[in-house]
């Protein structure tokens, strides 16, 4: 709880120092308020406390509260310089990200179906300013309605489905839902089914799986980028806890059911993601629909439900998310020296950049999977998981579709390094270095030595 | 002395740390180090006893949540094929000595880097630390093709890429299945070898771990990356893939499949040889027909895998000591050739046989120790090449007489072509593109001097290394026929 509060305070402080014009303030008190919140983390691990039933801080929230919180400051320290080119209210761009931000603190916890739409909602709203914070660009204002138009669309999914749920059973809190489920397995509402999969169709609209998938590459290409990179690491980790809070414990007696339509949901989701990612032309693009295979993979928790879903998917989001704000930086400082984002800009990269060219390298691996990095335990445990329930032609399928992502993961490697191009300097300023260099760290020890997350929930 | 396999394996690593920031020395850093591997393994082979028994076992816990352990010990096969490579590792490092990479420092790292994940391979005895070094050695010399390459390098070596991985991931799916059905739940080899798998299951994990192997080695037709592979990338890089990584595949067969699955290798086995058998055939009648020199050892390599693999599925002793010899002499003959193909076109920037000639006037040096390393691919008695050769032919007549007879028409055609690209590239007329050839020195001798010694050595005296192996390959074989009548 507190966690919640010291991020919403620092929010409206921060705010305020918008206010009295104090730019140079933004960032060190956005940072003292999430580190104090990362804090509390770390001091109410094991504490399991529940607030009126509303939310929940076991385990399982604070692991994802850390891990979102943690993102979320490694992108504050992105933002040198990088607000102040695209707009005059810098505070405001600090203020919507702590919000959002304390929704997701919500979504990673909550205990009451209610709790859930609202934590979607405090994210949500805030994201949709800031996909369209530049005001006076096309692509920025497109992704802005766009994400408005399909986030309200799903958001009435969402809605309409924990509605037949509450007429089924009369309650938003999830035990009692869950004890309704496993005391009348017989005879459930025929409500209750339709509204399981509208839920299910309102969360694959939030973390961009398909066929629910289109707005994903037009707004994570038109926002800025580092509210892109903000909504393709930390939202889609909260949205994926949301989803494991909700169906691999409250509606898991309903498993046969709703694992037919996940199925399909995954094997798109894997399939669209990694095919339209291999003939992207554009980097951001490429890792728009590279996050929407990732998903897929993500899924992959939820089609065998076992006592090590959650943090499998932990260790998935945590190996995702530090390689992508590497990758998201390095596309940052590549886009400030040549104006564009597509892979020629990387050409001959390496040259006068070797150690960005080798962070961004690493990164590059651990999300195709190559061993030693992340990423690949990530995989590793996705794919041991659904062994486990023999689901063989899963894996193969899942397989290929690896193949496919090592293809276009290297397409960067293969410009950095073997192109010849406009050898360019990058100026890395020096929180970018600590951002990469911690980021890349933290890919390679956690694939060299996961055990330090395994069991954490 | 029992650390001495963790120095062994590790030692590159830190090499390759060191050599990636020592500057211009580059070069002499990864060779001192390679060096320092090198005396390393010839303590652990004076200290080995050559019993069936894993010796210099190192086991610890690494990721105890996932039952995966370090485990990684020496038997008298693996130890042929970290001998091959830390043999190998230095003659290559020296071979590069010739060349100016541009950035030095990242191309010798690579080397050193690829050689702890080889030795890693090489020792492995937890299924999970196997697949972990396969790819750790893949990643090296991916970036040493495709930095350092021919000018079609970026696709060549994609394809190559997409192709291994594919491969390595089935088999990473065959073991993450043998971990399932393990009761203990690890990755131990013993435990893998005790698992009491229906003979549809093992049909499934040979397969998954065959069409990785196959494609490492390569066999036909899992072949068609490999001589655009070995044609563009940089002469050390051939080296490196054709003399140990393609080992790799070889080994897996023996030290994985074999004892695994062995009524699925039964099954199978049959296929694979004919497999084996046509890839001879097809890659020796290609190689005739090439025009470029590289691509025709590169074709000729394909002909001597196929023997060797063709030998470990006959499942003999015989067949098996031949494959072990033979890793060793092929690995030697195949880099020599290369490294001679690379002193020539480093001098008159081509390759292609018909614009050479006469070189052995102006360098008989080179032509001399070029004859020696012939003489050692054709399998001429006396050399190295016989041995290996000979040992595997006499497998496959056991297995059957007819396969063996076509199997050993790569000993045929493998002289007809291998002398006559001799030929024509030594003797003959010196053209004006031939004429300022001079001959080799420094480094180069070096390099040459060393394999061919190693050629004759090993061809007259091949009884310690044949002595190393013996007792494990007989103990495999056992193992193989004795879970074979269990289960008849």
């Amino acid at each position: 709880m507190n966690i919640i509060i010291t991020i919403a305070v620092t929010a409206l402080v921060v705010l305020y120092a918008g206010l009295f014009k104090a730019k140079k303030a933004l960032l060190p008190i956005t940072l003292v308020g999430l580190l104090a919140s990362l804090a509390f983390v770390v001091t109410s691990w094991n504490t399991n406390k529940t607030y009126y039933g509303m939310m929940q801080m076991d385990n399982f929230a604070l692991a994802f509260a850390g891990i979102t919180i943690v993102g979320t400051i490694f992108i504050f320290l992105l933002t040198q310089n990088y607000f102040a080119e695209n707009s005059e209210n810098i505070a405001e761009y600090f203020t919507l990200i702590l919000f959002a931000l304390a929704g997701i603190e919500i979504m990673v916890s909550y205990k009451n179906m209610s709790m859930l739409f609202i934590g979607l909602e405090i994210m949500s709203v805030s994201l949709y300013i800031l996909a369209g914070i530049r005001k006076g660009n096309f692509a920025s204002n497109e992704a802005s309605l766009k994400y408005f138009l399909m986030g309200a669309f799903s958001t009435g999914f969402l809605l309409f489905g924990i509605t037949l749920i509450y007429g089924a059973t009369g309650s938003f809190d999830l035990d009692v839902i869950n004890q309704y489920l496993v005391g009348n397995f017989k005879t459930i509402s025929p409500m209750f089914y339709p509204g399981v999969i509208l839920i299910l169709i309102g969360l694959s609209f939030k973390i961009g799986a398909a066929p629910f998938h289109f707005w994903t590459p037009d707004v994570y290409e038109g926002a800025p980028t580092l509210i892109t990179s903000f909504m393709s690491t930390v939202v889609k980790t909260a949205g994926f806890a949301a989803f494991l809070r909700l169906f691999a414990d409250t509606f898991a007696p309903l498993h046969d059911f709703w694992l037919p339509p996940l199925m399909v949901i995954v094997c798109l989701t894997l399939f669209i993601g990694n095919v339209t990612a291999l003939f992207q032309k554009n980097f951001k693009r490429m890792l728009a629909y590279s996050s929407i295979s990732h998903a897929g993979y993500l899924l992959f928790s939820l089609v065998t439900l076992s006592g090590n879903s959650a943090n499998n998917v932990l260790v998935y989001a945590a190996a995702y998310t530090f390689a992508s704000i590497i990758a998201f930086a390095v596309l940052i400082l590549v886009k400030q020296k040549t104006g564009n984002d597509h892979f020629d800009s990387f050409n001959g990269l390496a040259k006068k950049n070797p150690l960005t060219t080798l962070i961004l390298t690493v990164a590059m691996l651990s999300l195709a999977g190559i061993p030693l990095t992340a990423g690949f335990i990530g995989k590793y445990l996705m794919f041991l998981n659904v062994m486990g329930e023999y689901q063989v032609y899963l894996v193969a399928f899942a397989i290929l579709n690896a193949l496919v992502g090592f293809y276009y993961y290297f397409k960067v490697i293969v410009a950095m390094y073997f192109k010849e191009g406009n050898e360019i300097e990058l100026d890395t300023p020096v929180q970018y270095k600590v951002v990469l260099v911690l980021s890349v760290i933290i890919t390679v020890f956690l694939g060299v030595y996961p055990a330090v997350i395994l069991n954490l929930i | 002395m029992e650390q001495l396999l963790l120095l062994l394996i590790f030692l590159p690593l830190v090499g390759a740390l060191v050599t990636a920031f020592s500057g211009n020395a580059a070069k002499h850093v990864a060779l001192v180090s390679s060096i320092v591997s090198l005396a390393l393994t010839l303590a652990l082979v004076c200290n080995f006893s050559p019993n069936a028994s894993t010796q210099f076992v190192v086991d610890f816990p690494w990721i105890q949540e996932l039952g995966i352990n370090f485990h990684v010990g020496i038997d008298g096969i693996s130890i042929i094929t970290v001998l091959l490579t830390n043999v190998l590792i230095p003659l290559i490092i020296l071979a590069g000595y010739q060349h100016n990479y541009k950035n030095p420092k990242g191309f010798f790292a690579l080397i050193l880097f690829m050689q702890s994940g080889l030795l890693l391979v090489f020792t492995a005895l937890d299924a999970f630390l196997f697949y972990i070094g396969w790819e750790a050695a893949l990643i090296p010399i991916y970036f040493i093709c495709a930095i350092w390459g021919g000018k079609d390098r970026i696709k060549v070596n994609m394809k190559f890429f997409v192709y291994t991985i594919a491969g390595s991931l089935f088999m990473l799916m065959g073991i993450i299945y043998l971990y399932l059905q393990n009761p203990a739940h690890n990755f131990d080899i013993q435990a893998f070898y005790s698992l009491n798998l229906d003979s549809t299951q093992q049909c499934w994990i040979f397969w998954a771990f065959f069409i990785a192997f196959a494609i490492k080695m390569p066999i036909f037709p899992f072949h068609t990356w490999q001589p655009n592979t070995y044609t563009e990338a940089p002469a050390v890089g051939t080296m490196l893939l054709s003399g140990i990584m393609l080992k790799m595949g070889i080994y897996g067969v023996i030290r994985w499949l074999l004892p695994i699955v062995p009524s699925g290798v039964q099954d199978w086995a049959h296929l694979a040889i004919i497999l084996s058998v046509i890839g001879i055939l097809y890659a020796s009648i290609i190689a005739f027909t090439q025009k470029d020199a590289k691509r025709l050892v590169a074709y000729s390599s394909i002909a001597h895998v196929g023997l060797i693999s063709a030998g470990i599925f006959a499942l003999n002793v015989q067949g098996m000591q031949g494959a072990m010899v033979q890793m060793l002499s092929h690995g030697i003959n195949v880099v020599g050739l290369f490294f001679v193909l690379d002193i020539i076109s480093n001098r008159v920037k081509t390759n292609r046989i018909s614009e050479l000639g006469g070189i052995a006037k102006q360098a008989p040096i080179l032509a001399i120790v070029s004859l020696i390393i012939v003489f050692g691919t054709v399998a001429l008695p006396g050399t190295n090449g016989f041995i290996g050769e000979f040992l595997l032919l006499m497998g496959v007549y056991q297995y059957n007489a007819w396969i063996a007879a076509f199997a050993g028409l790569t000993i045929i055609f493998g002289a007809v072509y291998m002398l006559r690209m001799y030929q024509n590239v030594m003797l003959g007329k010196t053209n004006e593109l031939t004429i300022g050839f001079t001959d080799i020195k420094g480094s180069e001798k070096v390099v040459l001097y060393t394999i061919c010694v190693l050629i004759i050595v090993l061809g007259v005296y091949p009884k310690p290394i044949l002595q190393l192996s013996e007792a494990s390959v007989q103990h495999l074989i056992e193992q193989v026929t004795q879970k074979l009548t269990s289960v008849n």
